[in-house]
């Protein structure tokens, strides 16, 4: 085929005028291979480490209710070896008096029946528990300064400190937000107290069932077995099914960030290969001239284009593989789970394929443009392509390709329809930058006369023939505007969690405080100084078995609701209206309702369930069904971290249940300490949440969710920075021509170093003025849309935008010109 | 009065064989109003001169005065300043602005120097040329008869002492560049600006009121007489 041939013989000279192409595409693949590998990754280690996660074949929740014979029994009629861990929150206190609230896991002796628990000093975990012993996350220890051998106070028992707990084999994602983990055995438990009626604690029964057990089939059958009881029957494959939720979605968003780096590669693709073709325009026109036809030249363009990609994509696969590898080895420690690295063909060929389509939907046009040059082109001064005579034909290819670009990536996508937003917003983004770019050429045209020659001269070259105005400016503005959304959306999680909440949160959350002790709770703040407001209310824990009679799992609710059906839920009672509440529909009961138990629900989350007034939710607390008729619905201030409950129910039959009781405290902050250690000295089995350390571990998790954003969103920008360079490059030949035909003609260094930063700045203020816009209104969709939070306008991020962009620009702008200003001028002008 | 005084001007380049020689030791004279045809083979030195000439290349030895100004030791900003007002420079590949119409093309210089009323005096010089219908082409829709004659514009509308013209004709097909050299010609006389021409005609040559002719970077056979220009 003379295609390949000619094809051949030109790619023997090398591709360096595509270097850029390479570079971009390689980029674009390589991020989204990365992403690609380490979510694979992080699912075959979940996949792997599933048991361990889990601690056994199958873990059974049953809330706060001691699990029942019946279940025990089953389990251990199949041959299931049990262990049982019972987990709440305590405060752990010195004999100094400190005091740190940890994350209680009481354990039997079998635990735990998978894996092994790493202590220092090294020991086994049972010996170190016995007889009062407790183990503790070094954290725990640094912050009570307490070391092996410490007798320390946990409700009302003494136990003693045995070592720091290094790791614990069923713990998927490090410390809880909460507090630091401490372990004690099972049988300490009675000594404490902290066990009473409605304390918040949840059981979990762990079984490993003997070898040759049809496992998937055994919890099916327990599944059935215990349908109606409200438990929480986990598989192996259900380990970490928040860690799986957090890195389906991260994945999404990551790879939707990659597409991005690879579309603003795409446009690298296509300037390098116009610029590529140009300078062969004098080759292509004297093919034609010896008789090649149209489709011969197109392909043998196409073959070479297609070689070069074909390279690009293999480095970006390469790239990618190897920046996950290196990444890991890293970051691995802050992973929710050890990823199990190794190569992942499925990820890879689609990074491949994603590459392959944006290349060919960026090649096509360039090429068919090209390869429609005419061999009389070669007798005039300047070598363009003429009419395109299946301009048709390419149209309709483009769009195919186009359209499968969108269709992979939309089903690829976990979330369909925030893929498809994705697509139109990207797609908009682009016709947007297309379009500011064009009317910056339009405006720079009809500018008024300027007096300074430099500044004339920059803004004339905004709209002269052949500008690469627009190109600039895609190529910056598709860049930043990723990078401005997704500082304004980690500015506005930053806003909200941190800066909104602080000035109405209470100074502590006080837990598991019994009836018999919210008297002498109440007698101990009025006393202490320092205290100011004290709310407090009745809790208990409820699990929704069913909505109208549809089982919760089977709910058809809002993605964003769907949390509230799965676990545990707080339920408080109320004879009156709560203080600050808000009523959207309905009425409040009477004070001395007695009737069957009504509920006043939550707006959101009845709208996202699809129920209204009289709709009934079934619920079970501590064992025991109870069907809520919802009487109204409420509007709650989420934000205030006050007492909210979703659900509240009217007394009666719930005031009768076992329960305890949950308050919040506003203190000055000289008063935190003495409030702390007089409600846990009196009432031991208490424990009080102190609202700065979770702020400050959300400021932590908020800190490393904004450097892994950054992170991301500086690959797009690298992107935009690459095609940036490809387009000063394309245009420097045609920069030093001009700077030395001024120069000769009398412009001082400073002039052209004048208008080439007038040109330049223009330009960058303009993609930066377009990349706030988008920026803003992207954030402003994602933060409605997708985390329906509400969205706060934060100018010094857009200022920063703005500002940030004109400075690339004109950084970029600087080493082109005075690059070009260091050319010689003697040797260009002489004749050729 | 001269207008030009050149003296033992060495220009010497570095190249991966080592420095080569380009101007070695070239003296010269030009008067005020006088037309110097450069003649020489091809490598002797013309262009290197023109270029000294025009403060575009640096001299590594010797004085180059022109219009009483030794330009040797002037920096880029300086000579960008002198060219704009004193020289003018044809090129045979014309070296005009491809994405600047022909108006813009001969009016930057005067721009570039603040003439408030550059784009009259430029389309002015235009018409001069005879391309008055022709302000708004860019270089590209322009012949090539055409793109010298905006050069000529160009280098003659801001009024310079001192006119340089590397091979005006080398790109031209004969007719034209006949018609071109004659609106050079006329022009100069017409403002009586200094005129060194370089060459390979012979006929266009002996049209300057003198020739000198250059071999190995020196001048070989100056003061010879040629027809009044």
């Amino acid at each position: 085929m003379i295609a390949l041939t000619l094809a051949r013989r030109e790619l023997r000279s090398g591709v360096r005028g595509l270097r850029i192409v390479l570079a971009c595409l390689a980029l674009g693949v390589a991020s989204i291979a990365a992403v690609g590998s380490l979510r694979a990754g992080i699912e075959a280690g979940l996949e792997s480490e599933g048991r361990r996660l889990l601690g056994g074949d199958v873990a059974v929740s049953t809330s706060d209710q001691v699990p029942p014979a019946a279940l025990l029994d089953w389990l251990r009629g199949r041959g299931a070896t049990l262990s049982t861990v019972v987990n709440m929150r305590s405060m752990l206190v010195v004999p100094g008096g400190d005091r740190q609230l940890v994350e209680l896991k009481a354990v039997d002796a079998a635990y735990p029946l998978v894996g092994e628990a790493a202590l220092a000093p090294a020991g086994g975990l049972q010996a170190a528990l016995a007889n009062g012993g407790l183990v503790a996350e070094p954290l725990i220890l640094d912050r009570l300064r307490a070391a092996p051998g410490t007798a320390l106070r946990l409700g009302q028992a003494s136990v003693v400190l045995r070592g720091a707990l290094a790791s614990e084999p069923d713990q998927a994602t490090g410390a809880g937000l909460l507090a630091p983990r401490a372990l004690i055995a099972a049988a300490t438990l009675p000594g404490t107290a902290l066990v009473q009626p409605g304390s918040l604690l949840s059981y979990d029964v762990r079984a490993v069932f003997p070898a040759g057990t049809d496992v998937p089939a055994a919890i099916t059958a327990l599944r059935a077995a215990f349908h109606d009881a409200g438990y929480r029957i986990r598989a192996s494959t259900e380990a970490a099914p928040g860690v799986a939720r957090f890195v389906d979605q991260t994945g999404l968003f990551l790879t939707l960030v990659g597409l991005t780096a690879l579309l603003v590669g795409g446009i690298g693709v296509a300037t390098g290969i116009r610029a590529w073709l140009e300078a062969r325009a004098r080759s292509i026109a004297t093919l034609r001239c010896l008789g090649a036809p149209v489709r011969t030249v197109f392909a043998c363009y196409l073959i070479q284009v297609a070689v070069l990609c074909a390279g690009g994509i293999v480095v970006g696969l390469v790239a990618g593989t190897g920046l996950t590898a290196a990444g890991v080895a890293v970051f691995g420690s802050a992973l929710p789970v050890p990823p199990r690295m190794g190569i992942y063909p499925g990820p890879l060929a689609l990074a491949a394929a994603y590459g392959l389509l944006v290349a060919a939907a960026f090649a096509l046009w360039p090429l068919a443009r090209a390869a429609n040059i005419p061999g009389a082109a070669l007798f005039r001064d300047s070598i363009a392509p003429g009419a395109m005579r299946n301009r048709g034909l390419v149209l309709g290819v483009n769009a195919g390709i186009v359209a499968a670009l969108v269709v992979l990536l939309v089903a690829a996508s976990a979330d369909h329809l925030f893929a498809v937003w994705f697509c139109a917003a990207a797609g908009a983004t682009l016709l947007l930058f297309r379009a500011g770019g064009t009317g910056l050429v339009h405006l720079a045209r009809h500018a008024p006369r300027l007096r300074s020659p430099a500044t004339r001269l920059g803004i004339a070259n905004l709209h002269r023939p052949g500008t690469a105005t627009p190109l600039l400016l895609v190529s910056l503005g598709l860049g930043l505007s990723t990078l401005a959304t997704v500082a304004l959306i980690q500015g506005n999680i930053r806003a909200q969690v941190l800066e909104q909440l602080p000035s109405a949160a209470p100074t502590f959350f006080f837990i598991d405080i019994q009836n018999d002790q919210v008297a002498p709770f109440r007698a101990i703040l009025a006393k202490t100084e320092g205290v100011g407001t004290v709310d407090e209310v009745p809790s208990m824990r409820a699990r929704i078995v069913s909505v109208n009679g549809v089982a919760a799992d089977q709910v058809k609710a809002t993605p964003e609701t769907q949390w509230a059906l799965r676990g545990d839920r707080g339920l408080t009672y109320s004879a009156v209206l709560p203080p600050g509440t808000r009523l959207v529909e309905g009425t409040w009961w009477a004070a001395d309702y007695d009737g069957p138990p009504l509920v006043s629900f939550d707006v959101g989350l009845a709208r996202g369930w699809h129920v209204g007034i009289g709709d009934v939710i079934r619920v079970n607390v501590l064992g025991r069904d109870i069907d809520l008729k919802i009487a109204n619905l409420r509007d709650i201030a989420w934000r205030t971290l006050g007492l909210n409950f979703a659900m509240v129910a009217s007394p009666g039959l719930l005031a009768r249940a076992p329960q305890s009781h949950i308050a919040t405290v506003r203190t000055t902050p000289a008063a935190e300490a003495p409030v702390l250690r007089a409600v846990t000295d009196a009432l031991p089995n208490v424990s009080g949440i102190r609202v700065a350390d979770v702020l400050g571990a959300l400021a932590a998790l908020v800190g490393k969710i904004a450097a892994a954003l950054a992170a991301t969103g500086s690959v797009t920008l690298a992107a935009g920075a690459l095609v940036l360079m490809g387009a000063v490059a394309a245009g420097q030949r045609r920069r030093i021509a001009d700077a030395v035909v001024l120069k000769a003609v009398g412009a001082t260094a400073g002039q052209i170093r004048a208008a080439w930063l007038v040109e330049f700045g223009v330009i960058g203020a303009a993609a930066g003025v377009l990349a706030a816009a988008v920026g803003t209104g992207a954030s402003w969709a994602v933060t409605r849309f997708v985390m329906h939070a509400d969205w706060v306008f934060l100018p010094g991020v857009l200022l920063a935008t703005v500002g940030g962009c004109t400075l690339l620009m004109l950084a970029f702008g600087y080493l082109g010109t005075e690059s070009a200003l260091r050319v010689r001028a003697g040797p260009l002008l002489r004749n050729e | 009065m001269s207008l030009i005084e050149v003296r033992g001007l060495r220009l010497t380049v570095p190249s991966a064989a080592g420095p080569v020689n380009i101007l070695s030791g070239l003296d010269l004279d030009v008067a005020a109003g006088e037309a110097v045809g450069i003649v020489g083979p091809s490598g002797s030195g013309k262009t290197s001169l023109l270029m000294v000439l025009a403060g575009l290349e640096s001299a590594t030895a010797g004085s180059v005065t022109v219009a009483g100004r030794d330009i040797t030791g002037l920096g880029e900003d300086a000579l960008a300043r002198f060219r704009r007002e004193t020289v003018g420079i044809v090129f045979q590949a014309f070296h005009l602005i491809p994405t600047m119409t022909a108006l813009e093309n001969v009016s930057i210089p005067m721009e570039l120097a603040g003439a408030p009323d550059a784009s009259a005096r430029a389309a002015a010089s235009l018409q001069a040329v005879g391309l008055g219908h022709r302000l708004t082409h860019l270089p590209g829709q322009l012949s090539g008869g055409e793109q010298q004659r905006v050069a000529l514009a160009r280098a003659f509308a801001a009024r310079p002492r001192l006119l340089l013209a590397d091979e005006p004709t080398g790109n031209l097909d004969a007719a034209t560049g006949r018609m071109v050299m004659d609106l050079l010609f006329a022009m100069r006389e017409t403002h009586g600006t200094t005129l060194l021409l370089i060459t390979h005609d012979p006929a266009l040559a002996a049209r300057c009121g003198r020739q000198v002719r250059v071999a190995d970077g020196r001048i070989v056979a100056p003061a010879m007489a040629g027809a009044a220009a």
